[in-house]
């Protein structure tokens, strides 16, 4: 609890959930439970978040991972005594991009290559842009932000494109108590 | 500095001109300082009324002409005053312009009543609801920023709620426990009639708020929540003050509980009715715009007229025109955006913008002037100072209350500093002063009063506050609006951001924003751009995709003006024919539908090009959404590569590899055979050792015909290239040659395919022997284009293999 940061009222609301979604009531999810979720379904990333929540190599996933991830999501708490001996908290904006950036890099090389990002894009534009459009799209964002020409964007690089925009904002959301 | 003397002393004798006639036309006002001259003439007029005894060669049509004239002239008055402005930026720099162009009216008020000794010119209510409002609040809903306006809505609302009702009600209250204290004297006013002047002033004003803030760049979050209360406030305000002035209408005596519920839900008809006339309207302008592909030179005056209409439909229905107009812009803004023409799209947003900044102007300029009146002035020290500062009081109390109340459901809660410049910055400008001049004078003993007050808190918060705002700003070390364009990384990333969002909150069970927003996208584009908006734009309307686009074009400008900039090197004069002849090439493309280009272009000089491009790009962009019926889709993706491998990479590196680049390409068929010939010759020789035949010219493009696009972008190509030295410029124009070859040939295909020719001969493998480079794809290539034709990776390949060096290395003989 104190790792995520997440009050005991947060927890009980999210095991609340964590059962919901538990259908048959191991007390682990898998990756079905999380596709019974409609909206899930419709969402051009959705498989990959659910992926997300695995660790790699695992098939289940138990309630304290379950909260650990979803603790990436609460904003951030402007009032942490910055301690450089403690671990990076969990929803630091660090690790938020840390988050966005695991989505991209599936095969966890450490760089988003040009494939995986087409990939990506293709995911959130296939209706309405053809192939040419989402490569160039891809290049040129890759242009944009790699900057030691590897053609491919390293965390470091992911990092630095998104050091104008609000994280904090971006990928929070509110949980209710 | 002279320029300031020039333009002040050329305003000064213009308003003596207006005033002079303004006062021969009232009827027996026989003021004997005219001059002759104009007596004469007066003579003259009289004297055609009764007989003409011979013919006159010109006559003074004053009477006739004096209304749109006068119209006219004081625009120009006011709009001459920001010029003057303008020429001393270290004065704007203290003072917001809107507080000195008050001033400037105080010093052409005192002018016109030193000639004319009564005020003649003052706002009227009605020409300011009428005429000069309504433009400046199209404009604010026209470019408001959807997406952070709705996601921090309901902030907005509670402070333009609650927050103006606490103002009008603590203030209104507070003034009459001093009235009735005997505080401010005894005048003649009641309960009602104080809360009807609360009501009034306590409405933040967005046209004061624009003109500071626009100024003061804060960060966007505060600016959306003090703008959009500014607006949506209007609809409490127009009830309130309706209410009140009804109560007093009825007397003190008749007011019940009924009447204080009618006025409750008159003022959820008044606001909701109000937006829902705006959004009607914004459904008809989309709608319109979506039939008016062939009439694209009016398309703009659609919008404003509709505008028009809206605010007025809204006035005539009693409900809150303010809010009906803003939210016509924010409906509309996004469909009609992506139906018009992109000329008709920006010719929408100047002449917004050139419409809310002239009326701004003539506002504030009007405000000064009706100031230097004496008969409206009734000094009262006590009623004045005390509204100062009970508004003052009011407006911090009320924000700091509603903020804490809000940051327990806020997101990211409202910082203290953002709270201060909140509070600060509830400026009060013109409504308050048209509502109350508006006010009857027989029901309100003490109107002159209340102007006079409002006149003094209108000049005090513009200018006071304005003043000291930037100051309180850098100060308080408010967080300041993000200066930098978005990059298509960070677009993407918002995207992925939003998406990830929604996800979560679909995994952790919650219904919050993103989900609502998610659901609103979901309605939107299953229904609404099927009603709204044309085929062709909903194919292009991606947000992504049109960042892509916008940057594309950004780099395409700037190529060209870098392409002019170079005056003094040797090839300026082809480079001009170059830049001519890219354009033109461009236009070649779609040349059915631009012929004009291709005959505007005729001209050598460097000036008309450089305006023609201007035209041109949005001109080709046109043609990219429009050809989308037409033409393949390609074509698109033929202009994007095109801007992409010739503008974007380049900018940042080898700018002089775009002329020399371009030098190749020409408008002449026969010529870029020859080119490109000559070109294929100097290939040959590089690449005898790489063991490619050469086909005659004509046969190669003909094989370019079949040729699928390309998918791969060339940015690549030039990546890898850019290392090496000057002779590399060379491989770069036996592209384009080869690109000029196709396309003349083609008419329709993408200087890539031509490009793939250049190097490689795709016509050439398939009947000479391949070349044995052609084996090595590199297998990330390999795995993305799946659907490329096999020459494709083999040009790239090609470029990246250790061979090229020496290919770029070998002299060109055709340069």
């Amino acid at each position: 609890m104190q790792e995520t940061g997440f009050t005991p009222a947060h927890i009980v609301r999210l095991y609340d959930r964590f059962e919901a979604l538990d259908k048959e009531k191991t007390g682990l999810l898998r990756p079905q439970d999380f596709g019974a979720i409609n909206g899930l379904a419709m969402n051009p990333i959705g498989d990959r978040i659910i992926g997300a929540f695995f660790s790699p190599g695992q098939e289940t996933v138990d309630f304290h991972s379950f909260v650990r991830i979803l603790a990436h999501f609460r904003p951030e708490d402007k009032k942490r005594p910055k301690d450089p001996s403690m671990p990076e908290p969990v929803n630091s904006r660090t690790s938020k991009i840390k988050f966005a950036f695991q989505l991209y890099d599936q095969d966890k090389d450490g760089k988003i290559s040009r494939a995986e990002l087409l990939q990506v894009l293709r995911s959130m534009l296939e209706m309405q842009v053809t192939e040419e459009q989402l490569e160039s799209i891809a290049d040129r964002t890759i242009q944009e932000a790699d900057l030691d020409k590897d053609d491919a964007i390293s965390f470091e690089e992911f990092r630095k494109s998104l050091e104008k925009v609000n994280i904090d904002h971006k990928m929070s959301i509110r949980f209710l108590r | 500095m002279p320029a300031l003397w020039h333009s002040t002393f050329f305003l000064v004798i213009v308003l003596l001109a207006i005033s002079r006639p303004s006062l021969a036309s009232q009827a027996g006002n026989d003021d004997l300082q005219m001059g002759t001259e104009h007596r004469t003439y007066k003579g003259t007029e009289n004297g055609t009324t009764n007989l003409i005894t011979t013919l006159p060669i010109v006559t003074w049509n004053w009477q006739e002409i004096q209304f749109p004239y006068l119209v006219a002239l004081w625009i120009l008055v006011s709009w001459l005053c920001k010029l003057m402005l303008q020429l001393n930026p270290s004065l704007t720099s203290v003072i917001p312009e809107s507080g000195l162009l008050i001033c400037i009216g105080w010093v052409l008020g005192g002018i016109i009543y030193w000639a004319d000794k009564v005020q003649t010119f003052r706002l009227q209510p009605f020409i300011f609801f009428y005429y000069l409002l309504p433009q400046i609040v199209l404009d604010s809903g026209y470019s408001m920023p959807n997406k952070l306006f709705f996601s921090n809505l309901g902030s907005i609302l509670v402070y333009a709620v609650i927050g103006t009702c606490w103002n009008a009600a603590t203030l209104g209250l507070a003034l009459w426990g001093c009235w009735l204290g005997g505080a401010i004297g005894g005048i003649d006013i009641g309960l009602l009639q104080l809360l009807l002047f609360g009501s009034l002033i306590a409405a933040v004003d967005p046209v004061a708020v624009i003109a500071v803030f626009e100024e003061v760049h804060v960060n966007e979050v505060l600016y959306i929540l003090v703008f959009g209360e500014s607006l949506l406030n209007d609809g409490v305000t127009v009830v309130l003050f309706n209410v009140f002035n009804a109560f007093v209408s009825l007397g003190g005596a008749k007011i019940n509980a009924v009447e204080i519920i009618k006025g409750i839900i008159s003022f959820l008809v008044v606001a909701f009715g109000g937006s829902l006339v705006g959004v009607i309207f914004g459904l008809l302008i989309s709608l319109l715009t979506r039939c008016t592909k062939n009439i694209q030179i009016i398309e703009p005056g659609f919008v404003f007229v509709l505008g028009y209409l809206c605010y007025l439909t809204a006035e005539m229905l009693s409900l809150s025109s303010i809010l009906s107009c803003t939210f016509y812009g924010v409906c509309c803004q996004k469909y009609i955006n992506a139906n018009m023409d992109e000329r008709s799209v920006s010719t929408v947003r100047y002449v917004m913008k050139v419409f809310a900044n002239g009326s701004e102007t003539i506002i504030f300029v009007f405000l000064g002037i009706t100031a230097i009146d004496p008969s409206i002035w009734v000094w009262n020290t006590a009623f004045i100072f005390l509204t100062l500062l009970f508004i003052f009081v009011f407006r911090f109390i009320g924000v700091f209350f509603l903020t804490w109340i809000l940051n327990q459901f806020r997101l990211v809660p409202l910082e203290f500093i953002d709270q201060v410049v909140m509070g600060y910055g509830g400026l009060r400008g013109a409504v308050a002063y048209g509502l109350v001049v508006s006010l009857d004078e027989k029901k309100y003993k003490e109107k002159n009063m209340m102007i006079s007050t409002t006149l003094l808190v209108v000049y005090f918060t513009v200018m006071l506050q304005g003043i000291t705002m930037k100051a309180l700003v850098n100060w308080l070390k408010v967080k300041r609006a993000a200066q930098t364009e978005r990059t298509l990384a960070e677009k993407i990333q918002n995207r992925t951001f939003d998406h990830i969002l929604v996800a979560i909150e679909d995994i952790s069970g919650q219904i919050g924003h993103n989900y609502m927003r998610d659901k609103w996208n979901n309605f939107e584009e299953r229904w609404l751009y099927w009603l709204l908006m044309t085929p062709s734009a909903r194919k292009s309307c991606d947000h992504i995709f049109n960042i892509f686009h916008k940057l594309n074009l950004k780099d395409a400008m700037s190529y060209v003006k870098e392409g002019e900039r170079r005056g003094s090197l040797a090839f300026i004069r082809k480079e001009t024919k170059i830049d001519v002849d890219f354009y033109k090439k461009f236009g070649a493309n779609f040349s059915e539908m631009m012929p004009y280009i291709m005959t505007e272009n005729m001209g050598s000089d460097h000036v008309p090009v450089s305006s023609i491009l201007w035209d041109s790009m949005p001109s080709v962009c046109l043609d990219m959404h429009e050809q989308d019926l037409k033409m393949r889709e390609s074509e698109d993706v033929n202009a994007h590569h095109l801007l992409q491998q010739h503008l974007y990479k380049g900018k940042k590196q080898h700018r002089h590899r775009y002329s020399r680049k371009h030098l190749e390409v020409n408008k002449d068929k026969n010529e870029v055979q020859e080119i490109f010939q000559r070109t294929m010759m100097s290939r040959l020789e590089s690449f005898k050792s790489a063991k490619i035949g050469v086909t005659p010219p004509k046969k190669i493009t003909n094989h370019l015909k079949k040729d699928q696009p390309q998918k791969m972008p060339n940015g690549k190509s030039t990546d890898n290239s850019k290392s090496h030295a000057y002779g590399d410029e060379d491989g770069e124009f036996s592209e384009g040659d080869s690109a000029s070859g196709c396309e003349a040939a083609d008419g329709s295909f993408p200087m890539r395919a031509c490009r793939g020719a250049g190097i490689v001969n795709p016509a050439f493998n398939a009947e000479m022997d391949p070349m044995p480079p052609m084996q090595q794809i590199p297998p990330w290539l390999a795995a993305t284009e799946v659907d490329s034709s096999a020459v494709v990776p083999s040009q790239r390949a090609q470029l990246r293999l250790p061979l090229t060096p020496s290919v770029r290395s070998s002299p060109r003989g055709h340069d």
